[in-house]
């Protein structure tokens, strides 16, 4: 028998040993991005700070008039790391990147409070009590941050902190370059 | 002696029945089966390797009810299916469908067993080829030994 196939458990050794090495470094909380690519879910819910405005994803979809390049961002009081996360939003939000808040399965009055206490970098806050939008985007845990192009479909999605390395890293050039195409158009 | 009896007694009642039950209430009571089939086939995206039935993460809970109310809309299991991994990806599904990305994982019990299977089959074949190969001793090589053997009984070893 050739003697070179005595080296085959060895390869196979060496190759699982590889992959198993190189998935060592993966988050295993990290779910693959089931709405990336796709249009941003439709919804009608209440607006957090103004119980009478209904807000919609015709608010920033891109067949109406309101089309923009916006960040969704879910947070809610309960969620520790959103803390950490809500001043790097406020100094986005004085950059000029608009973003539009999803209080998730929250309190209206601690959220209000929260937004009073720690400023508001919101456009508008979205107040989803029930999470229903919440599964519809397929939302785990808060935080999570969407790029949403002008014409309503979902970019990327962070789920987690969103800080100066993830933005620099994941964000800021599509976003650039979205906003390019649609000053463009 | 009645105390101790009824002591004695208490143990034998189920922690089971303080355990909370989750109530979920059917129109149609044919739906649990299937309720019950699809949580422990659905797996929490939260927490690391549980289904839904024996999670209890806000998240859980929330996808319970929503399993439970496409159940009394009169959604088909798949429709359900579909429902969850298009939005939580295909990680929800303990069962994952035949794809193209997932035709490998299907393949491969059936595809190692063949393996080993061949493996098994050659050992053997070759056990026995060796097995013919041992030829019988002629008589000219018999007449030599025996020589041999005389020839070391005359001269102890040294």
């Amino acid at each position: 028998m050739n003697r070179l196939t005595l080296f085959i458990p060895l390869l196979v050794c060496i190759a699982l040993g590889a992959f198993l090495f190189f998935s060592l470094g993966k988050d295993p909380q990290e779910l693959p991005s089931a709405l990336v690519g796709k249009p941003f879910p439709e919804f009608a819910l209440e607006e957090l700070n103004n119980p009478e405005r209904q807000v919609s994803d015709k608010d920033f979809r891109g067949d109406s008039a309101n089309g923009q390049v916006v960040l969704v961002n879910i947070w809610a009081t309960w969620c520790f790391a959103c803390r950490i996360e809500h001043p790097y939003l406020n100094g986005l939000a004085e950059q000029g990147v608009a973003i539009i808040g999803l209080n998730y399965k929250d309190n209206r009055i601690l959220a209000k409070q929260w937004l009073l206490e720690r400023g508001d970098p919101y456009q508008f806050t979205i107040f989803d009590p029930r999470g229903t939008l919440g599964i519809d985007l397929g939302v785990y845990g808060a935080p999570e941050t969407y790029l949403v192009d002008a014409q309503g479909m979902i970019r990327h999605r962070r789920v987690g902190v969103v800080d100066e390395r993830i933005w620099n890293k994941e964000f800021r050039d599509l976003y650039t370059q979205l906003v390019d195409e649609a000053n463009d158009q | 002696m009645i105390n101790k009896l009824g002591l004695f007694l208490l143990l034998f009642i189920s922690c089971d029945l303080i355990a909370g039950v989750d109530v979920v209430d059917f129109s149609d009571e044919s739906l649990r089966p299937r309720y019950q089939q699809l949580i422990q086939e659905l797996r929490c995206p939260k927490c690391q390797n549980q289904n839904l039935a024996d999670s209890n993460s806000p998240i859980s809970v929330d996808l319970r009810n929503q399993v439970q109310r496409l159940l009394e809309e009169g959604k088909t299991n798949d429709q359900i299916k579909t429902y969850l991994s298009s939005r939580y990806s295909d990680f929800i599904l303990y069962r994952p469908q035949v794809k193209q990305n997932t035709w490998a994982l299907w393949a491969a019990p059936i595809v190692l067993l063949l393996v080993g299977l061949l493996i098994l089959v050659r050992i053997f074949q070759r056990q026995k080829t060796t097995a013919v190969v041992a030829e019988p001793v002629s008589s000219k090589d018999q007449q030599r030994l025996r020589e041999l053997l005389k020839k070391s009984n005359g001269e102890p070893n040294k």
